[in-house]
């Protein structure tokens, strides 16, 4: 199987999504001219031209809401927001319009939106550049939230959003660009939204990811099993709908659990997963629930103080030695 | 007799009996509507905010009449009369206002959320600004699939000092769009004055910086109003040229049925009514000019009160929602770990001590 990088899948299905259907169409800030910010969409202006590649002013609340009413009339439009601290620009258009159209006009029109955006902070971003909001568009009933961590999902998951009928959030990472992984030629499949994959089997404890975290939490299983440590990894990909059967059946098995996300702690991703966890399997757990999260300050840009501000694979490791103890 | 009178009154004389008869039993319709609405909401058959569209009868069935069946609406929260006047029939408008299943949007709307698509009625909309995008999207459509029409963004005064309104306007004109931005010009946003809100207090003035083309208008004069829409309609759709139609008129009572309207000087209230009433108005000059008799006149409200009580008749006697189907339209595309009706019932149980 061809082994390509997590934007090389992501630009290949946008390609081969605009190529399929007249009615999907790109839009976004210098995702046309300037090849895009990241350049997830190389390349793609010169092949479908300006109707198809749309490059949009700098006004998110007007061209996602824009994207939102062209979708009510059958468009496809998939946006791309440059970091996800810009989508709070354009958050009433996403929460009180996107989410709601479909549900509180009587099932009357359907809103086929996808919108890209990378989430989370490497590299010195800084406060406004490095923050993780997916949970605030995963609290919110109309949306459906996906973050794949592998190029292999990546693909699956954004062919999947492009084909949905209801706006699709699509998180992805900076740091994750770059990164390599088999994703099959000729193959026109999907990865469902809704469902969770176990990434890595494991015995002694449970690892609950996604998105970047998901590609710290399996080298850290690889390295632990050095050690005679088996971590499942549970992939959230979905994190609206959560697939709540796959963790639990994981953590029943394996009887412990980490959460691990990079947003701030509190009211954050991992709190969900681990009341979700202490409702449906408290008699199966033999330690407490062990959370791992960034540190609650706006993110500071000074190198060190930035690089602890986020979870590490070490704060892992921590985490998993913690809720081990008096296992072994 | 004014001038403006007089040019009102020649334009009434070139017209169709027949249409003229229309119009006016058009707004008698949405004047009894809403009328019935208010006496509906103080009886509890309608709950959360209502906004009535009274003093706006002439702008919204001039609009209506100028539109075709390809063209598109999106509207605020104060949209009753719109979808009447867009031919959706009054019972369903009615049921929605009674949260009931048979409604316009299955009880899942209410007052301020309307919805109809097979009359290209896309909602009305209770963010302020928050259609106006929307809007400019189904331009968008229109343009990129090629199809004939337009679309119409209709909002309040108010709306032209939101961020929201602007962004659209320069995407509209930026991108030749095919879209009229319609503003209810009733000279204030439930408690603040156009004057004390807007810099510009000249709203049709307001597309200058996106050369944009605006127009100030007698909102109270239906033939005024639909001869405008007709004539930037047209640039609109054939030319891609946006407009901005400034419709004044005057707003009858509070901001919502329940705003007591204090922060008004109840005399000017009271004259304001009696000079910008568009019912009133457009049946003395029916009636001046012999187009009409009062025979007509008392058939036609006869005809519309009857037409009113059927609609509530038709929304008291409709089932209200059922619970199982609370998660009926939650997803388009169903997706696993979803709700679904089973866990309907169950919190319905729970939640009611069952």
């Amino acid at each position: 199987m061809p082994i390509i990088t997590y934007r090389q899948a992501l630009n290949n299905t946008l390609g081969e999504e605009l190529a399929r259907d007249e009615n999907v169409l790109l839009m976004g800030e210098e995702i046309g001219l300037f090849q895009g910010s990241y350049r997830i969409t190389e390349g793609l202006l010169e092949t479908f031209g300006p109707r198809r590649v749309v490059d949009t002013p700098i006004a998110e609340e007007g061209f996602v809401g824009l994207a939102i009413g062209a979708a009510m009339l059958g468009l496809r439009p998939v946006v791309e927001i440059m970091t996800i601290n810009f989508v709070l620009v354009a958050i009433d258009q996403v929460v009180n319009h996107a989410s709601k159209i479909h549900y509180m006009f009587g099932g009357q029109v359907r809103v086929p939106l996808v919108i890209r955006t990378p989430s989370g902070g490497t590299g010195q971003l800084g406060a406004t550049h490095s923050q993780s909001f997916e949970n605030w568009f995963a609290y919110c009933p109309g949306l459906k939230v996906v973050a794949p961590a592998t190029p292999y999902d990546a693909k699956g998951l954004l062919r999947a959003a492009i084909r949905d009928d209801d706006p699709v959030i699509f998180i992805e990472s900076l740091a994750l660009y770059d990164t390599k992984g088999e994703v099959p030629d000729n193959d026109d499949y999907v990865v469902p939204i809704g469902l969770a994959e176990v990434k890595r089997p494991g015995t002694d404890v449970t690892v609950i990811s996604y998105s970047r975290m998901t590609a710290v939490a399996l080298q850290v299983a690889q390295r632990l099993e050095q050690e005679g440590i088996s971590v499942e990894v549970v992939d959230l990909r979905s994190l609206r709908p959560l697939d709540r059967p796959t963790i639990i059946r994981s953590v029943k098995k394996t009887n412990r659990a980490v959460v691990i996300a990079e947003d701030w702690y509190s009211y954050g991703m991992t709190a969900e997963i681990a009341a979700t966890i202490q409702e449906e399997a408290f008699d199966d757990l033999d330690a407490p629930v062990q959370r791992v999260a960034g540190l609650e300050v706006p993110l500071p840009y000074a190198k060190d103080l930035s690089a602890i501000s986020k979870p590490s694979a070490n704060s892992l490791i921590h985490a998993i030695r913690t809720v081990l103890e008096g296992k072994r | 007799m004014t001038k403006a009178a007089e040019a009102a009154r020649a334009a009434v004389e070139r017209e169709d009996g027949g249409t003229l008869r229309r119009y006016y039993h058009q707004m008698l319709l949405l004047r009894r509507f809403e009328e019935r609405v208010s006496e509906m909401y103080v009886k509890a058959k309608i709950g959360g905010y209502c906004h009535l569209n009274l003093g706006e009868e002439a702008s919204i069935v001039g609009l209506m009449d100028a539109l075709t069946p390809d063209d598109y609406i999106f509207t605020n929260y104060r949209e009753h009369g719109y979808i009447l006047a867009r031919g959706v029939e009054p019972g369903p408008i009615m049921a929605e206002l009674f949260g009931k299943e048979t409604g316009v949007s299955g009880g899942r709307g209410g007052s301020m959320h309307l919805f109809d698509a097979k009359a290209h009625f896309m909602g009305g909309y209770a963010i302020v600004g928050g259609q106006v995008p929307l809007a400019v999207g189904a331009a968008y459509a229109l343009k990129y699939q090629g199809k004939p029409g337009v679309v119409v963004a209709q909002m309040g005064d108010a709306t032209t000092n939101i961020g929201a309104f602007y962004e659209s306007l320069n995407l509209a004109k930026l991108w030749k769009l095919p879209i009229l931005f319609f503003i209810v010009n009733n000279g204030y946003g439930m408690g603040t004055s156009v004057e004390h809100g807007s810099s510009e207090p000249n709203l049709y003035k307001k597309g200058g910086s996106f050369r944009i083309h605006g127009e100030r208008i007698d909102g109270t004069n239906v033939l005024a109003v639909r001869d405008a829409v007709r004539r930037l309609r047209q640039k609109a759709e054939e030319e891609g040229e946006p407009a901005i139609l400034d419709m004044t008129s005057f707003r009858f009572r509070g901001h919502s049925v329940i705003d007591a309207d204090r922060y008004r000087d109840a005399d000017a209230v009271r004259r304001g009514r009696e000079t910008f009433d568009p019912v009133r108005k457009f049946a003395a000059i029916l009636r001046d000019t012999g187009i009409v008799e009062d025979a007509f006149l008392k058939e036609t409200a006869e005809l519309v009160d009857r037409m009113v009580q059927d609609a509530i008749d038709f929304a008291n006697n409709s089932p209200e929602p059922k619970f199982e189907d609370m998660y009926t339209h939650m997803y388009a595309t169903p997706v696993p770990n979803t709700p679904d009706a089973q866990d309907a019932i169950r919190a319905v149980k729970i939640n009611r001590g069952e």
